[in-house]
């Protein structure tokens, strides 16, 4: 029996991406994760954001968060794929524990509510 | 004569500072889980050089201090928050 653990992943995509070629690259890592019978329990786009220091000479970069149960066997397959993907400026996998999940339910109402960042045009 | 000189009044009396102790936000609010996501929450807990500050200075408790630690430097690698340079105030 695999132990599935609930598992936070961000990852920032180079700006030079248009906007359905960087749903597009979101789209494969959601199919990544189904395809290891990983639920996704909460997604995050925040859309183009200025990072606070130049990564690869970029200065903005598309943020995507998120957020699933996976079982363990998922984050080595997940970090391979993210450093082969050259689109990927910057990634990171992080494990919830009960008191994450209950802040980031309360998040999830709040982010819901309020409408994410409107996307600059780029 | 001598009595009074060393006895000096103020005009006005010197701002005694009183010692308002600190106390961990953390625990007084209840809070859990540090976000590691949202930059102006951690940017209190960071000088305007984007160092860390120290407990003497915020004093939060040494079990979410090393939390905080580990959000702000969750957010540095991603970008949230700069390694050095100034914060804007």
């Amino acid at each position: 029996m695999t132990i599935t653990k609930s598992y936070e992943t961000i990852f920032i995509l180079t700006p030079v991406l248009s906007e359905e070629q960087a749903k597009e690259a979101v789209d494969n890592y959601r199919k990544l994760i189904k395809e290891h019978e990983g639920k996704i329990t909460n997604e995050e786009h925040w859309g183009l954001r200025k990072l606070a220091y130049p990564i690869q000479k970029k200065s903005t970069g598309f943020y995507h968060v998120l957020q699933f149960n996976a079982p363990t066997t998922i984050v080595k397959e997940l970090e391979i794929a993210y450093q082969r993907d050259e689109r990927i400026l910057r990634y990171l996998t992080v494990t919830l524990d009960k008191h994450a999940l209950a802040y980031l339910e309360k998040r999830k109402e709040r982010f819901g509510k309020k409408e994410p960042k409107k996307e600059t045009a780029i | 004569m001598a009595a009074e000189a060393n006895e000096v009044r103020y005009l006005t009396p010197p701002p005694i500072e009183v010692k308002k102790n600190k106390y961990c936000r953390f625990r007084k609010y209840g809070i859990k889980y540090i976000d590691y996501k949202n930059p102006d929450f951690l940017k209190n807990f960071v000088n305007d050089q984007g160092k860390l500050l120290p407990v003497r200075i915020t004093g939060t408790s040494s079990k979410y201090q090393r939390k905080v630690a580990q959000a702000v430097k969750r957010a540095r690698h991603m970008a949230l928050l700069p390694f050095v340079g100034d914060l804007l105030k």
